[in-house]
């Protein structure tokens, strides 16, 4: 059989793909001779949900607690901590899991918010807080990001589960009932503000607003 | 001598009995023999009302009206002073911390709170709403003053 062929000189792999990529061009631009519009249509729309489908499958197993401490910098460090909060622990059973408060749920924002966690998988190759005693270095750095993201996004993590709308201030304490009405209800100050440190220790507070 | 005898036996019986009779319980422990461990008493709640508490004597440190879970104090900062620093009370309308605290321990007052007294629950403690298990006479000096007898009968 290779004798019919022309022994022509073993061409580059580069070229090869080129040749490949214009022949796959060509059958590409030209109209189907074989399929009908209605199978394409529809072998289009089945391999977009497919597509869709997988694309999304596999962003929200990125978005799971089980994925979050998959890394020792977060299953040493902020979820060991957060482990003793009331947000990992309480009386009637809700848990909230990293993406809850560290990822935006609405799409487009969540898209964003995992653009820039690229940086953080280069953080993770390269060792930037791969033991505690770095993680603690780095620790406000990191904290003054997040608390930038809630303040600039009206703690909207928060308030996914914690709306002010459907806050009972007369269950609260007297304290965090007079604190909601004069801060939160007003629109004064937004959840980060005092809520610092809730789930994960705090980093050296100098300087921070409201903090000695 | 047969007398004597008699009451050296009596007496023994008489103490192994009360020995035995004897069951070592306390208000605090409850039945549960001392070489067992009981069952953990529940957790109470922490009472919460903001409202302060009287002093039973001057040199008292304040209890704590509320609830403190999950305060951080440590070298990276302190949740109460969050309220109870000299800059935030206009803002928080919590009591200041006193001025003692600015004191070192050459009674020179510092510019903020004095390292040694950084450290909040060390003296101010919150309280939890419980009976207490071992009761308690203690009556405050106004009380014991106003006493027709100062200092004797209770």
């Amino acid at each position: 059989m290779s004798t019919a062929d022309p022994i022509e000189p073993r061409r580059s792999w580069l070229a090869r793909v080129w040749t490949f990529v214009v022949e796959l061009w060509d059958v590409l631009r030209r109209p189907s001779s074989v399929f009908g519009l209605g199978v394409l249509v529809l072998a289009g729309f089945v391999a977009g949900v497919m597509f869709w489908g997988g694309f999304n499958t596999a962003l929200e197993l990125t978005n799971s607690e089980k994925f979050c401490t998959g890394c020792h910098e977060m299953r040493d460090n902020v979820f060991a901590e957060l482990k003793s909060t009331i947000h990992f622990s309480n009386r009637s059973g809700v848990r909230a899991s990293c993406p809850d408060c560290h990822v935006p749920h609405n799409w487009t924002d969540k898209i964003a918010r995992k653009m820039q966690a690229s940086k953080e998988v280069w953080g993770h190759l390269f060792g930037i807080i791969d033991s505690r005693e770095k993680f603690v270095d780095h620790r406000r750095e990191l904290a003054l990001h997040e608390w930038a993201r809630f303040k600039a996004n009206d703690s909207l993590e928060c308030r996914n589960c914690h709306s002010a709308e459907s806050m009972d201030i007369t269950k609260q304490s007297p304290r965090a009932s007079v604190a909601h009405q004069r801060f939160l209800f007003s629109g004064e100050k937004t959840c980060i503000d005092c809520h610092k440190g809730i789930a994960h220790h705090l980093p050296d507070m100098r300087g921070v607003p409201g903090w000695q | 001598m047969i007398g004597k005898a008699a009451i050296l036996l009596f007496s023994i019986a008489l103490a192994s009995g009360s020995l035995q009779a004897q069951t070592l319980t306390s208000g605090l422990r409850g039945a549960t023999p001392l070489d067992q461990e009981g069952p953990a008493a529940p957790m109470t709640p922490m009472r919460n009302t903001s409202e302060r508490e009287i002093r039973n004597y001057p040199e008292q440190p304040p209890v704590i009206p509320h609830s403190i879970d999950g305060y951080q104090i440590d070298i990276n900062g302190n949740k109460c002073l969050s309220c109870h620093a000299r800059a935030r009370i206009a803002e928080s309308l919590a009591p200041m911390v006193s001025i003692t605290h600015f004191m070192d321990r050459d009674g020179q007052f510092l510019a903020s709170v004095s390292p040694r007294r950084f450290f909040c629950t060390e003296c101010h403690v919150p309280q939890n709403v419980v009976t207490p298990p071992v009761s308690n006479d203690f009556v405050d000096i106004d009380t014991l003053l106003s006493r027709a007898a100062p200092g004797g009968r209770r």
